[in-house]
């Protein structure tokens, strides 16, 4: 039997280094978003969110392309995904013991770890090689499959979480099963499943692999989502590997807009769900 | 094993009701005669069953994976458990309010009105008028004739549980099934329910499952005793409680088990 002594100090140990162990996680986040803050932060002016890329060699220019790409890209892929996404949680916590839903459930899972860059590929034979032309839809069309098992898990587990009384008072006064769900479940799920999406396009929004051969990239003003565009992610890479400093600079400072973006997108997520966990009866 | 009862009206005629969640059989054979316009009491020890009867009269357990319903439940001369019944329209019809009040979070009187314009009233004024008789009834329209746009989720437990009859009875059903309606609730609440119930079965017929013993005494016509799945007794309530035929009945009522 060990003495109380070395009891305290075995369980002394075991605290500190767990408490060692966390602070190592959090570390490694706070030094990325440090070092991008630092080495990103030089390269955002005005100039640098409002104008078109300079040609190769010639000082300044800025991203706004890419953040403007950035933002129809996205835009268009929730636009697919959301109402595909959310009717297929619906649907699976309806149906959950059914073999169908328990398949969906399965693949949807499966989906969910599939390279991206594969689903590049993918958006890239069916969207961009028939038509012999880059597009952001085809981008939107790989965006919107990266987003789907996620929407559809957290659609699912917020609609579960809603209490069974509710559906059930609804279907006691004579209401369709669907219905129900649809008109009275699905509102007071709804700010969890918005809290997905937001997690979902947080996800997505810093995806570089697809679009290397589908939305392509392009140094131009581009509203149109059947023409290539530029994607604030993909500027990051073609920057970081060009041989122009000024380049480099700028790839920082757009990593930086993208960190900033998916931090404020979390942020959201989370101020979200604490009012709707205030709000709950 | 039925008591003597009185002839009025059988409204619903339950003909030896099984009901299996998968193979455990929670009800087992079950017949009882519910008679129009009475109060019928279901009483039992916890898990006898009795609320997975009550769930079977208004084909709730359609909902249930793995549940399933063997006999006969006749309403007005159909089983309701025919190929060619339609649930949803049965429900219209049989209404039933839970042990938990479980208002929609929305206002009071979409609350009400929910059920009325899914059947198909559309009509503002009809809508309102039915919302007032509907909370009239429930003996709640004084409280909140003012905030009727008010979330139902202010209001206290008991006013809950009253707006969730309100919102049954907006959709003018015959039969009225109540579970516990007030095991959630304080004891002034529970008597304005029980004065209520008193005054919805001139108009309505209700059965209703209730954990105390007391309060079947007080407020019920005929009472059925369950115990582990079985309908052991059924009756006038008068009869059950002075001179019950069955031993079980009499343990149960006296107080040795339960």
């Amino acid at each position: 039997m060990k003495s109380y002594r070395s009891r305290r100090i075995a369980d002394a140990v075991g605290v500190t280094w767990s408490f060692l162990c966390a602070f190592l996680a959090a570390a490694v986040l706070l030094i990325i978003l440090g070092y991008i803050v630092v080495k990103g932060a030089a390269a955002i002016n005005w100039q640098f969110l409002t104008q078109l890329p300079h040609p190769v060699g010639i000082e300044g220019g800025g991203v706004a392309n890419g953040i403007v790409g950035s933002i129809i890209t996205v835009g268009i892929a929730v636009l697919i995904a959301s109402p595909i996404g959310i009717m297929t949680g619906l649907y699976l916590a309806l149906f959950s013991r059914g073999g169908f839903a328990s398949t969906v459930r399965f693949l949807s899972d499966v989906l969910s770890g599939i390279p991206s860059i594969t689903i590049g590929l993918f958006a890239y034979a069916l969207l961009v090689a028939p038509f012999k032309h880059f597009s952001a839809l085809s981008a939107s069309f790989a965006f919107a499959v990266l987003m789907l098992p996620l929407l559809v898990r957290t659609s699912e587990e917020a609609i579960r979480s809603v209490p069974r009384a509710i559906l059930e008072g609804a279907l006691a006064l004579g209401m369709t099963t669907f219905r129900s769900t649809l008109r009275i479940v699905l509102p007071v799920a709804w700010p969890s499943i918005v809290t997905g999406l937001l997690l979902a396009i947080a996800r997505v929004a810093g995806e570089t692999a697809p679009l290397l051969f589908t939305a392509f990239g392009s140094p131009f003003w581009e509203l149109n989502p059947t023409n290539p565009m530029a994607v604030l992610s993909l500027q990051v890479f073609t920057y970081a590997i060009s041989p122009y400093r000024s380049q480099n600079v700028q790839s920082w400072g757009a990593a930086l807009l993208l960190v900033v973006a998916v931090l404020a997108l979390n942020l959201l997520a989370r101020v979200l769900l604490r009012t709707r966990i205030r709000a709950a009866p | 094993m039925q008591a003597a009862g009185e002839e009025t009206t059988a409204k619903v005629q339950v003909d030896d009701l099984s009901v299996y969640y998968g193979k455990v059989a929670a009800v087992k054979h079950a017949s009882l005669k519910v008679h129009e316009n009475c109060v019928t009491a279901l009483i039992g020890p916890s898990g006898c069953g009795k609320t997975t009867f009550i769930r079977a009269l208004n084909r709730m357990h359609d909902l249930t994976p793995g549940a399933r319903v063997e006999g006969r439940v006749v309403l007005d001369g159909i089983d309701i458990y025919a190929p060619n019944v339609n649930p949803v329209l049965l429900r219209h019809k049989i209404g039933m309010v839970f042990q938990r009040p479980n208002p929609f979070p929305k206002s009071i009187f979409d609350n009400v009105a929910y059920g009325p314009r899914i059947h198909g009233t559309r009509n503002g004024a009809s809508l309102e008028a039915l919302v007032e008789r509907s909370l009239r009834r429930a003996a709640l329209w004084n409280e909140v004739k003012d905030r009727l746009d008010r979330s139902a989720l202010d209001l206290s437990g008991g006013q809950q549980q009253r707006l969730c009859i309100a919102r049954v009875l907006a959709v003018e059903p015959e039969i009225i099934l109540m579970d516990e309606p007030a095991s959630a609730l304080d004891p002034i609440a529970t008597s304005k329910i029980e004065d209520l119930i008193n005054d919805l079965k001139r108009e309505y017929t209700v059965i209703i499952v209730t954990h105390s013993m007391q309060q079947a005494a007080r407020m019920s016509d005929y009472t059925a005793f369950f115990l582990l799945g079985d309908l052991v007794e059924s009756g006038p309530t008068r009869d059950m409680f002075t001179r019950p035929s069955d031993k079980r009945t009499e343990d149960y009522i006296t107080g040795r088990f339960g």
